[in-house]
């Protein structure tokens, strides 16, 4: 059998960080493992390093804050600037969160087509001894980390501009941690999904998993409370983990100054973990199966290495 | 020997008008028949999707109890970002996909010229995207019976035309400028997606963030589009407007001819550099 080799041939460029993981025993015995930390660290060059870091650190700020901010002069609009009310910190709070949401959920099927279209090198990766799937979640991981970045200084932003009251005393420690590494694993599974059916898809599709992101501002109660919405598109929301994550999450971090509302009153904080922890298994098996399936019909349609050029 | 058979004679050799004409059509032909009518997943992805992120926008307003106009601000601003989206994915970053893919030499090697090709690239992305913004707009109006009340059709046409116009000439403006910058293309397309969504007020009255700020936004020709569109459209509010309508659209007009001679003056800057460089066919920095 082909594996990965763990040695790098002489002359290529170091790795830093990832070149210590790489060298890890139990790293150098699992494939898996191997393919996970070479995709992350690609990702994270792609992301980072291949531009130049005043333009990287613009991005990765102006974008995040820019996106709060339309809510922010929307509520405004409105209110007359009454954002010390609980429903403006439940607004802003949902929306940076959401940015980890978007990056997980577009991370995976951006890298599909970047890797296929752009860098042209989808023929090479599956002609390797590399574990796709994990090639992938490593990707995604990079993405993670972004909008995690992104995510933390949106949140430092409201909380030192707009007086969003998270403090040290609110913070249910034990609780954020358990919803973040739930909360995670469920996107990271619905991430693997909408990636692996975009082997299938053509380039006009490059932006799927943004869009489905996007869309699913509108479910996932990110922006809104979720009784806002008609009774039929409530029941919609509560079949995506990122609802559940958000509401976690906005538990952990604002405590007893979250404004709370009937959809999640009955649910305590035992309960959306153990509902996040359900979906985890769920997606994650699912998408070990999704993956399999698409990249069989990729084959066999020939669109494994397809290029568009629209 | 065989001679091979030809069913029907060499088309004339164009040149002049013609040559930019076809050249614009075959750039087009990809994009209408490749994407709309081959790869019809675009139907799920460049409608469904976006009207429900649009739709979201709307709960929000309806969550801090807005009154109904800005409904209507929401839905014209939800379908206008399809444009925004075409302009930087399809038309500012499209040279620079082709110079990776290798489609850039070949445009260059080509008889056309590199603006019919841009044209093409609008003309092909105008359709899908014209679609999707007004699927947006009809469902969004009849889901939360948005109410029109338009105050002058013809300066409504003229004030769409011109925005779709400076829009477009400022897209293949960007299409030179991001070729330039190599690989930092996609940072920049991405800097310029949410940023631009804040500072034209494409879900908000763009005058709500002052006049200096709105005034610097207005060289995004969908500043001053969707604010002359909201007032005509929805007459009872030309107090939310920016600018009069007039004004706005006389300065759409300058934008307009500002950002095609300025397309076309960086767009033979940049081939003449890239040439005397070697950097046309170069595909990493």
């Amino acid at each position: 059998m082909t594996t990965l080799s763990p040695v790098r041939p002489e002359g290529e460029r170091p790795m830093g960080f990832a070149d210590r993981l790489l060298s890890l025993p139990f790293v150098q015995r699992s494939d898996a493992l191997r393919s996970f930390i070479l995709g992350a660290w690609l990702g994270w060059q792609i992301e980072s390093n291949w531009a130049d870091p005043l333009l990287f650190a613009v991005y990765s700020f102006a974008r995040p804050i820019a996106s709060v901010m339309i809510l922010v002069v929307m509520y405004s609009v409105i209110t007359d600037g009454a954002t010390q009310q609980p429903i403006f910190a439940y607004i802003y709070l949902g929306n940076a969160l959401y940015i980890i949401v978007g990056g997980v959920l577009g991370g995976i099927s951006w890298a599909v087509i970047d890797d296929r279209e752009h860098y042209r090198t989808a023929k090479q990766l599956y002609t390797s001894p590399l574990v796709g799937y994990a090639y992938l979640c490593g990707r995604g991981a990079a993405r993670l980390l972004i909008g995690a970045i992104s995510t933390i200084i949106v949140t430092v932003f409201g909380v030192l501009l707009f007086g969003i009251p998270i403090t040290i005393g609110s913070i249910d420690l034990p609780f954020l941690i358990a919803s973040i590494m739930l909360g995670l694993t469920s996107l990271s599974g619905l991430g693997l999904i909408i990636g692996a059916i975009s082997f299938q898809l053509g380039r006009n599709a490059w932006q799927a998993g943004e869009l489905i992101s996007g869309a699913l501002y509108l479910f996932t109660g990110a922006l809104f409370p979720l009784d806002i919405l008609p009774p039929v598109l409530r029941e919609i929301g509560l079949i995506f983990p990122a609802t559940y994550w958000l509401e976690a999450m906005r538990r952990a971090l604002l405590g007893t100054n979250m404004i709370g509302f009937p959809t999640f009153a009955a649910l305590d904080n035992t309960a959306i973990a153990f509902i996040l922890l359900i979906m985890s298994v769920g997606l994650w098996v699912s998408a070990a199966f999704v993956y399999r399936w698409s990249m069989r019909q990729a084959r066999e349609k020939g669109v494994i290495d397809l290029e568009t050029n629209y | 020997m065989t001679a091979f058979k030809t069913t029907s004679p060499p088309a004339a050799k164009a040149t002049g008008a013609t040559l930019f004409w076809r050249t614009m059509w075959a750039r087009a032909y990809p994009r209408i028949v490749g994407s709309l009518i081959r790869e019809r997943s675009w139907l799920f992805f460049e409608t469904v999707l976006p009207l429900a992120a649009t739709v979201s926008y709307v709960f929000v307003y309806q969550a801090v109890g807005a009154p109904e106009e800005y409904v209507g601000f929401v839905v014209l601003g939800g379908a206008m970002t399809a444009f925004w989206l075409n302009i930087l994915w399809a038309m500012a970053s499209q040279l620079y996909w082709d110079k990776e893919g290798g489609n850039l030499e070949i445009y260059v090697l080509s008889p056309g010229p590199l603006m019919a090709i841009l044209l093409g690239m609008a003309v092909g992305g105008f359709v899908m995207t014209v679609t999707r913004a007004a699927i947006i707009l009809i469902v969004c109006s009849l889901a939360f019976s948005v109410t029109y009340t338009i105050s002058s059709v013809p300066l409504l046409i003229a004030i769409f035309v011109l925005t779709m116009i400076a829009l477009y000439g400022m897209g293949m403006m960007f299409a030179a400028v991001f070729l330039a910058s190599g690989r930092e293309a996609w940072h920049l397309a991405n800097l310029l997606q949410e940023p631009i969504y804040l500072a034209s007020g494409f879900y908000f009255p763009v005058r709500a963030l002052g006049f200096w700020v709105a005034a610097a936004s207005s060289l995004i020709p969908l500043t001053l589009g969707m604010d002359g569109m909201r007032q005509l459209l929805f007459a009872g509010d030309a107090t939310l407007g920016f600018l009069s309508v007039e004004v706005e659209a006389i300065i759409l007009l300058i934008l307009s001819v500002f950002f095609l001679a300025a397309a076309r003056f960086m767009l033979t800057k940049l081939e003449e550099i890239g040439r005397r460089e070697g950097r046309l066919i170069e595909r990493r920095r």
